[in-house]
Parts: C-alpha cells; sequence; structure tokens
C-alpha cells in the first residue's frame, strides 16, 4: 500500500524534556491509523511535526513527498487540532466559509454542514455552542478542503458518550470514502472501534503496532484476580506472568498462560480464595505494553 | 482568485468578529469622540480662539487610530494565539499575508470611522475649519500613522498571553498618550518630559499631524518620520522573536 506520510528516526525535546524519542512511522493510504499512548507520550508533538507547525529537530519528516509544512501539502490535508476554540462571535457558516476559502477544491458548505451534522447551527455564534458541537465544527473545519488526509488530535477528548459515539460514526464515514485517517487517542476503546491499525507509544517511543486484533493477541491472556499470600514480586518472577499488582486484599494477575499458573498458584498456596478469571481487553493489553516498556527502559 | 477570496473573507470576517463585541466598540469608537465632546467642544469652544479644538483634533485623531491597533490587532492575536486558532491556520494552506492584511485593515476601518467623526464633530460642533487639502493630509497621516501601533499591538500579542496582553495595552496606551502631548500640548510641559516624548511614537505621529495646521514644536518631519520607521521596525523584530519562541514551544 501507498505510504502517504512517514517520520523517520524522529527526536524532538522541549528544553530537555524529550517528547519524542527517535520515532518510525508509516502511514497507509486509506487506512484509519490509531496513535494510543497515555497523555504526555508525544502524540500532539508527533501530530505537530506532521502538521509542519514546527521542524523537527532530528530525523525526517515526509508527507505526500514533500515537507510536512509546504503549501502542496497543506492544500491535500486537514487537522483537528486540541484547541480551545474558535473567534467566539463569528457564526458557524462563516467560520467554514472562511477555512473553505484556504482551498482549491473545497467542499459544498451544504456537505459539511451535514457531515458534521451541524444542521439548524449555522447561524449560531460559535461560542454559543455546547463542547460537542464545537468539537464538530472543528471537524467540518478539518475537512473544509476535501483532503485526502486528515489528523485527528483527540478528536473526542472532553466530550460526553454520546458525543463522542456521534463523532466515531463520522470518522468511521470519513474513513469509508477512502480517506486516510490519522488520529491520537488515550482511548483504548476509541482506537479499537475506529482504527485498522495502531501505533503504541509510550514516553516519546513507539512500542509496538498492529491490528487491534494484534495489539490484544500479542498480551493475549488472561486476567486473574484473587486473595492469596503469593506476593506480586514472587508472581512477576514467573515467565508466564505479564503484570501483577495488589489491589485492595487482592492480588491482580495478567498471564498468557492462565491454566500452567493457576496450577502453580493453587499448589502454592492451598488457602488461595475469591478467585475470578477474566478476558484482558484492549485496556490490560495497553497497560502491559506501556508497563513492559518502562521495566525495559 | 482563491487568495484574493481568502484576503477578503479574512478582513471582512476579522472585522464582524470585532464589531459584534461591544467591549471593544465602544470604548475604542466612543471614548476618542466623548473626550473630543468634552476637551474640544465644551471647553475649548469657550476660549478666545479655535487654538484647542484644532489642536485636539490631530492628537485625539492619533488617540483613536491607536485604540484599534493595540486592542483590535494586539489583544486579537494574543487571543487568537491562546485559543490555538492561530496554530490551526498555521496548519492550513491560509496564506499569512491574508491574516496581516485582515488585521492591517481592521485597524484601518475603525480609524477611518474614529477619523470621520472627530472631523464631524470639530466641524460642525466646534467650528474648526480647515482647508480641504488640510483635512485630507491629516486623514491621510492618521491612517498612515495606524501601522507603527499595528506593529506594536503584534509586538504585544506575540509575547503576551490574552489577559496580560489586555493589561499591556492598557498599560502602555493611556500613559504614552499622555506623556506624547495628546491630552495637554506639548509645549507647557517641562524641558524634560518634552525630551522623554521623543522616546514615544504617539509623540511622532501627532507632530506630523500637528505640522498639517501648523501646530507642531517645529522638528522636521523626516525626523518623525524616521522614528516612525524605526519604531516600526524594532517592534516587529520584538514580535518576529517572540512568534519563534511561541513555534519552538
Amino acid at each position: 500500500m501507498p505510504i502517504v506520510a512517514t517520520m523517520k528516526d524522529v527526536h524532538h525535546a522541549y528544553g530537555r524534556i524529550p517528547a519524542l524519542r527517535g520515532v518510525n512511522l508509516a502511514v497507509r493510504r486509506g487506512e484509519v491509523l490509531a496513535v494510543l499512548g497515555p497523555n504526555g507520550a508525544g502524540k500532539t508533538t508527533g501530530i505537530s511535526l506532521l502538521l509542519g507547525l514546527f521542524p523537527a529537530q532530528r530525523g525526517h519528516v515526509e508527507v505526500f513527498g514533500h515537507a510536512p509544512s509546504a503549501r502542496a501539502t497543506r492544500l491535500r490535508r486537514g487537522a483537528m487540532l486540541q484547541i480551545a476554540g474558535l473567534t467566539p462571535t463569528l457564526r458557524v457558516a462563516e467560520h467554514i466559509e472562511l477555512f473553505r476559502s484556504y482551498y482549491a477544491n473545497p467542499l459544498p458548505l451544504a456537505k459539511l454542514v451535514k457531515t458534521a451534522a451541524l444542521d439548524g447551527l449555522e447561524q449560531w455564534p460559535f461560542g454559543a455552542l455546547s463542547g460537542g458541537q464545537q468539537r464538530r465544527v472543528m471537524f467540518a473545519l478539518a475537512l473544509a478542503g476535501d483532503p485526502e488526509l486528515v489528523f485527528l488530535d483527540e478528536p473526542t477528548s472532553g466530550l460526553d458518550l454520546e458525543a463522542r459515539r456521534r463523532l466515531w460514526g463520522e470518522i468511521r464515514r470519513l474513513a469509508e470514502t477512502g480517506r486516510t485517517v490519522v488520529l491520537t487517542t488515550h482511548y483504548l476503546e476509541e482506537a479499537d472501534a475506529l482504527a485498522d491499525r495502531i501505533v503504541v507509544i509510550h514516553k516519546g517511543q513507539a512500542i509496538t503496532e498492529g491490528t487491534p486484533a494484534q495489539i490484544k493477541a500479542r498480551t493475549a491472556g488472561r486476567r486473574l484476580r484473587c486473595i492469596t499470600t503469593i506476593t506480586c514480586d514472587e508472581l512477576r518472577r514467573r515467565a508466564d506472568v505479564a503484570t501483577a499488582a495488589a489491589s485492595g486484599q487482592h492480588v491482580e494477575v495478567l498471564t498468557s498462560e492462565p491454566e500452567e499458573l493457576l496450577r502453580w498458584m493453587l499448589s502454592a498456596d492451598p488457602k488461595l480464595r475469591d478467585l475470578s478469571v477474566s478476558g484482558a481487553g484492549l485496556e490490560q493489553a495497553f497497560l502491559t505494553l506501556t508497563e513492559e516498556a518502562q521495566d525495559v527502559a | 482568485m482563491t487568495m484574493i477570496r481568502t484576503h477578503w473573507l479574512e478582513a471582512r470576517y476579522g472585522f464582524l468578529a470585532l464589531a459584534r463585541t461591544p467591549a471593544f466598540t465602544v470604548p475604542t469608537l466612543l471614548f476618542p469622540l466623548m473626550f473630543y465632546v468634552f476637551f474640544g467642544v465644551i471647553f475649548g469652544a469657550r476660549g478666545p480662539s479655535l487654538a484647542m479644538p484644532t489642536y485636539l483634533l490631530a492628537t485625539y485623531g492619533v488617540f483613536g487610530i491607536i485604540g484599534p491597533a493595540l486592542f483590535g490587532f494586539g489583544v486579537g492575536v494574543a487571543n487568537e494565539r491562546d485559543a490555538g486558532t492561530l496554530t490551526l491556520k498555521r496548519a492550513t494552506p491560509m496564506p499569512v499575508s491574508a491574516y496581516f492584511f485582515a488585521k492591517i485593515a481592521m485597524s484601518l476601518v475603525f480609524g477611518a470611522a474614529i477619523i470621520s467623526g472627530l472631523f464631524a464633530l470639530s466641524a460642525y460642533a466646534a467650528g474648526v475649519t480647515l482647508h480641504r487639502v488640510q483635512w485630507f493630509q491629516m486623514a491621510g497621516i492618521l491612517l498612515a500613522g495606524t501601522l507603527p501601533f499595528c506593529a506594536l499591538g503584534l509586538a504585544v500579542g506575540s509575547w503576551a498571553r490574552g489577559q496580560a496582553a489586555v493589561a499591556i495595552v492598557n498599560l502602555i496606551y493611556l500613559p504614552m498618550a499622555f506623556l506624547s502631548g495628546l491630552w495637554m500640548p506639548i509645549s507647557v510641559f517641562p524641558e524634560a518630559l518634552r525630551t522623554l516624548a521623543l522616546a514615544f511614537p504617539p509623540y511622532h505621529l501627532s507632530q506630523l499631524a500637528l505640522k498639517v495646521i501648523d501646530m507642531d514644536q517645529g522638528q522636521s518631519a523626516i525626523l518623525h518620520v524616521s522614528a516612525l520607521v524605526a519604531f516600526s521596525l524594532a517592534f516587529l523584530v520584538i514580535a518576529a522573536a517572540g512568534f519563534r519562541r511561541v513555534a519552538a514551544l
């Protein structure tokens, strides 16, 4: 699949605080790529570099074969950033008209209004909209130029569940029209629900990537929860234990070999009680991955 | 075509956004006119000559055009930087020229409205009579004189955050206007303050405007124009440094 954007060994720091430490990334045409990581992992820095807002201190960034800040690049992509707002006294339709004027072949106003579900809000001042409605205006602005590539930096952060699900639907429809979407999120559920491929970044490094299913399989396993005299340290020494942590009276263990582990635990502590075994969701998988990275570091 | 339309829309919506903000329009449009009514029309016209209303026409004209440049341009940039609007626009193909064109156009349109109001008050309420050429010269000088204050506004807006920018602009605006002789003729100032006035851009602009009606201090126009150009360049350098710092963050 053709590559539309790449980052090669990109490093960036704010003063002495490193934000990206050697990130490699390739965005394939037509995919929905989720860049997943906790706050402060370097996601927004990565997006900013791909948007050409500032140059990378080290490494190479390229979008559509050009520098990310080149006008030719800007004309073909759109972006929704984590920003507080737009001029509050301007109306929704005015903001959209203005952004449409930046592009050679913008989408019609009516289509943008419909896509972002802003019907009836066209004449509202931006400042009078709810948080969710303001985000949808930002979404419309990102699409104003009929972009081939759309960057969405934490598109649903701060939204309530209903507004989030609504925006998800709109992002999915975006992907169905053949556009390439790069979104950052720290909602694991969001990456799972929307992405074809997930890159997990943690402390400025891409620690793993794959389809949501692969990411889950990599830490496929079960979560055991019980009250036992076995300590977390003892558990962590075992190869089949991904993580072990105390949670009140209980111990929570993530394992790739639940049966094997359980046999050992029951023999080591016959008084083991209050046992539950459950499948590990992406949330657990994610924690495991980032904790592994932390242990290695 | 797209470029022209972008410049036009940026200017139009920049103007509309401010025109819909009474906290901006009421003080910037009404204060210079109100002060002129008090000091130019009510007090000034009682004097033995029309010297005071004529002098204040030029100096309140300067006071008037500084407002939109500092508040509209300076605070506008600070707010848009704060809210992230500027970052979002930098990610689009918007030409940077459209952004600055819009801000300057807005300052000129509000400046022109203030100048028109002042001219009307001075001619019809205070009875000031100038040659037609003098009216045009003064209007031209005042409008062109907006630019150094746009640069000053930009310098403030590139460094200060939204609310801090408002405070800084207020801190600069009134003392600078007073010390430049916009309220009281510079000739009544003590020697030291008259020298100090040279350090303020409104002094030089007001002297140019006062030259039209032969009420200036008699320094050369070249001095004043050079000073205004030098101030503008210095403000632009400060602004560029401010934006570079922000981009590096």
